[in-house]
């Protein structure tokens, strides 16, 4: 593999990733990963919409004047939104009743702005669809690691399969109610992002 | 690059036009496997609350029709408690909606305006089951509770005596916490509980957790007492005289 390709494919993965290093689509992460399977699910709606409208921008990236510019990626990106909610409603049933006001959301989320923007723009479609799936899955091993332990933590289940017996179902484990609650987010990314700094140093940002 | 004024219009329209077409015909193409979801998950809950099946259990479509040859839909007037529809005439009625239209509802009395809903319809849906062994009426509940409202079905025997189920299909309460309407465990305290006084008074509540004494209170649930609060006055509205009160005392003459 190439060295552009791959830095492309592996720097949103870690010393470039959109949620702890950008600090983008903090909002949806918090919101939807109470449980696993919404996070995974979420996780897959944006890598979609993310990878399409990243391609669709870099085929487009010449015909696009300037001044329209971001209502063009908007217009772009909210189509492709509703068109994974709409195929969630028809296949998903469950998982998008609960993910509700969230499938919508991806239109506000900043890392597909961010990256239409930035990259999208100025590179070949083949590049930019690379970038796009590769911030996608940034998104989701951050999404899927909170979802995983608040999750498990929160109530004591995995894919809602019991795996701590929690009081509530009549086992030993006591829920941290602290974790369902979107604080409980905070502190699994806070930590992800401590930890993510301390084993790559150069990622550290410049301080006093 | 420059682009000239026409070019920024006629680009602009392009756009629009491919993205809504797009949009549409996909929105279009989908409606009526959405439907059928929905309508199927629907059917589920209520089949759940008469206790036919398993919460949360999924039954192939042609099975969920063929137990539903056994459960007639009607849809009553909440004030005289008279049938109005049946059939599939009923079954396109939708109160919820209804609730929001001034011409198909009313305000909602005061002494039930803690539920926070604004409006109650005028018809109301209710779903007689006559699956053996599992004969009992469902009627369709909602109302507030911490941060969305909650909707459901219970379930409550023929002769009024008890309540068969109770079980929420849609809310947005914090999970682990108020989300705990949805547990299973939660939910089968409801089973068996008392419905009515002798006068007829909605009796079934649901007290602080861990507080229960009577045949008629559930625990509440802890760490989530404003929606438990919701779950009790939604439960007071509906099987009071403002809800479906005064149809399933009429049928029960």
């Amino acid at each position: 593999m190439k060295t552009e390709t791959k830095k492309i494919l592996i720097d949103p993965l870690h010393t470039q990733n959109p949620i702890t290093l950008q600090v983008l689509g903090i909002c949806s992460a918090l919101a939807v990963t109470t449980k696993l399977e919404t996070a995974l699910v979420m996780s897959l709606a944006l890598t979609f919409v993310l990878t399409c409208s990243n391609t669709a921008i870099s085929l487009l990236r010449n015909k696009i004047p300037s001044s329209i510019r971001i209502i063009t990626q908007l217009a772009v990106i909210a189509s492709l939104v509703i068109v994974a909610d709409q195929f969630m409603k028809a296949f998903l049933f469950d998982v998008s009743k609960q993910l509700s006001v969230f499938v919508g959301l991806i239109i506000t989320n900043c890392i597909v702005m961010g990256r239409a923007e930035a990259f999208a723009m100025g590179h070949p479609p083949g590049k930019a669809a690379l970038d796009g799936l590769a911030n996608g899955l940034g998104y989701s091993l951050i999404l899927i690691y909170v979802g995983f332990f608040r999750e498990l933590f929160g109530s004591g289940k995995l894919l809602g399969h019991n795996v701590l017996a929690s009081v509530n179902e009549g086992g030993w484990y006591y829920p941290n109610g602290l974790l369902v609650l979107s604080p409980g987010a905070f502190f699994l990314i806070g930590l992800f992002i401590w930890i993510q700094r301390s084993v790559e140093p150069s990622i550290q940002e410049e301080g006093n | 690059m420059d682009f000239s004024n026409k070019y920024i219009v006629v680009f602009a329209t392009i756009l629009c036009l491919v993205c809504s077409l797009a949009v549409s015909v996909l929105a279009v193409e989908l409606k009526p496997l959405q439907e059928v979801n929905k309508i199927l998950d629907q059917r589920l809950n209520v089949l759940a609350v008469a206790g036919v099946i398993e919460g949360g259990a999924k039954l192939p479509k042609e099975e969920v029709e063929k137990l539903f040859e056994s459960i007639e839909e009607l849809v009553v007037d909440r004030r005289t408690g008279e049938v109005l529809l049946t059939g599939a005439e009923a079954a396109a009625v939708d109160p919820i909606r209804e609730a929001k239209d001034p011409a198909l509802s009313e305000p909602t009395p005061p002494e039930h305006q803690r539920t926070q809903l604004a409006r109650l319809p005028n018809r109301l849906k209710v779903y007689k089951v006559g699956i053996e062994g599992h004969e009992c009426w469902v009627i369709t509940i909602w109302g507030n509770g911490l941060w969305s409202t909650l909707y459901g079905y219970m379930a409550i025997s023929t002769d009024l005596s008890e309540v068969v189920g109770i079980t929420y299909y849609e809310h947005g309460e914090t999970p682990g916490l108020g989300g705990e309407v949805d547990n299973p465990r939660w939910k089968s305290q409801w089973v068996g509980k008392q419905v009515y006084d002798e006068n007829g008074d909605p009796l079934v509540t649901v007290v602080k957790a861990g507080m229960s004494t009577h045949p008629y209170e559930v625990d509440g649930m802890s760490g989530a007492t404003i929606t438990s609060n919701g779950v009790k006055w939604m439960v007071d509205l509906w099987l009071g005289p403002d809800g479906y009160g005064t149809f399933l005392h009429g049928v029960q003459q």
